[in-house]
């Protein structure tokens, strides 16, 4: 078996900037300060809207890079014989339908954008549902043996 | 463009009459779709009559919240209950009952005492963090460069409030969507603020205050003309200009005989009463990061391209080395 063109610090940097929009994803909504989280020290961010959307922006920008170039390795490895298991794919798969949401959030901010009232509604939605639908299935990834992006080797 | 000439120059010359005399009449678009309009106030014009306001009050008076009582128990018990339902005549500062309210001022310059009124209402940035950081999709940017709230689905969060360098909009507690949803525990209300009358501009009509006004005080049009007429009647005047760069450019721009920052002094700002401090952009990192978030991708595949040639490259080396 080949070893992973992957590094493990790739892995744990991914993951990183997942659970930080995951995070400042969840900060968009007032519901921090409410709760009080935002009141436990060292928190106070979390209650800063525009800090945490700054933040998820640039967190965005880390995770985009890490995702292509997990995508852009694994294609050029030219690993045929290791393909995606079930959990892999459906995890890519929202990924990838959250990359184009946000990126069409991120469009819809510029200055001279304009998208109309229902398409922002639509995406903004979507964007909101993709997200829970992530975090089921990173859990239910971690159930079991269905970690694993790829399967391993079938030589 | 005063309202007249703004209704000439879209053709409807004949029908400014009648347009003012038989709401929404005129079925044509007020500006060619994707200009974004922008309004002028020249304060030297306003005599603070307050007809704007009432204007306001008549035409969205259908789109007031009705609240049903008792509220539901919030928790935790420190989420507010907002309430005007009971206070809907006050019209000295922006509430979900008055989305105008003139701002008056007694200011000395120049050696001379003068009373500048200033109608205020939300400022329409163009980048609108209102809208831009609504995680509901409730508030947006329109077409014409006004921003609206969908008071269907707003949860009432006051978000938009926060963000907002003005804090405009104002909630009511006991109204919209989050009753159906978890009332107890999410939402608390709706949002309103003005949305320049964007059913009456759709419709071909004008937003309730310009054609309300007595003295002409407000003008609107293409932004680049407003900004250019702004700065002329500055000029003339001798004036000062609000609105132009303030957030990172808004559509609503002020030109004032009396410095901002006077008016500021003698009407200080409070709940409800907006400020007049300059105010920066506080979404400028949006674009410079949004850049980012395209580079990121193209240099990662970049690497992955030449990491791969190098692996390949090593590994011929090692086959025939």
């Amino acid at each position: 078996m080949a070893s992973s063109p992957i590094a493990p610090w790739e892995k744990k940097a991914f993951a990183a900037s997942v659970f930080g929009l995951g995070l400042t994803g969840v900060a968009q909504m007032p519901i921090f300060s409410r709760y009080y989280i935002a009141d436990i020290p060292g928190f106070a961010w979390l209650g800063d809207f525009v800090f945490t959307h700054m933040l998820h922006y640039a967190l965005a920008a880390v995770f985009l890079y890490f995702a292509f170039r997990f995508a852009a390795t694994y294609v050029l490895a030219g690993r045929r014989d290791h393909p995606l298991t079930a959990s892999g794919a459906v995890r890519v798969a929202v990924y990838a339908a959250l990359i184009v949401t946000g990126a069409v959030r991120m469009v819809k901010n510029l200055s001279w954008v304009y998208m109309g009232e229902w398409p922002v509604l639509v995406v903004d939605w979507t964007h909101l549902f993709l997200a829970m639908v992530l975090l089921g299935a990173v859990l239910w990834a971690r159930g079991g043996d269905r970690r694993r992006y790829t399967a391993l080797s079938r030589r | 463009m005063k309202r007249r000439a703004f209704l000439k120059t879209l053709g409807l010359a004949g029908a400014a009459t009648a347009a003012a005399a038989v709401p929404g009449l005129a079925a044509e678009k007020p500006a060619a779709p994707g200009t974004v309009l922008a309004t002028l106030f020249d304060l030297s014009q306003c005599i603070g009559c307050g007809a704007c306001v009432e204007a306001c009050r008549e035409a969205n008076a259908n789109r007031y919240p009705e609240p049903k009582k008792p509220f539901p128990p919030m928790y935790p018990s420190r989420v507010p209950v907002e309430d005007w339902s009971d206070k809907r005549d006050v019209d000295d500062r922006l509430t979900p009952y008055n989305w105008l309210f003139i701002q008056s001022a007694t200011v000395e310059h120049q050696g001379k005492s003068l009373e500048v009124h200033m109608p205020r209402r939300c400022m329409h940035c163009q980048k609108p963090p209102c809208a831009n950081l609504c995680p509901w999709g409730a508030a947006s940017k329109t077409a014409s460069g006004s921003v609206r709230i969908n008071t269907d689905i707003c949860l009432g969060g006051a978000k938009c409030k926060t963000v907002c360098p003005w804090s405009i909009p104002q909630r009511q507690t006991g109204v919209g969507l989050y009753l159906d949803l978890l009332p107890s525990l999410a939402g608390n209300g709706v949002m309103y603020k003005c949305d320049r009358c964007h059913a009456r501009m759709a419709a071909g009509g004008l937003p309730a205050c310009i054609e309300a006004c007595p003295n002409e005080v407000q003008s609107i049009g293409p932004r680049d003309e407003i900004v250019a007429k702004a700065h002329e009647l500055a000029k003339a005047m001798s004036g000062f200009i609000y609105g132009e760069t303030e957030n990172g450019g808004t559509n609503t721009i002020y030109v004032s005989p009396v410095p901002f920052e006077a008016i500021q002094a003698a009407s200080p700002p409070g709940p409800g009463r907006p400020t007049l401090a300059p105010v920066t952009d506080a979404m400028s990192f949006e674009t410079s990061l949004a850049a980012a978030a395209v580079v990121a991708p193209i240099a990662a595949v970049a690497g992955a391209v030449l990491r791969a040639a190098k692996r390949n490259t090593d590994a011929k080396e090692h086959r025939h080395g």
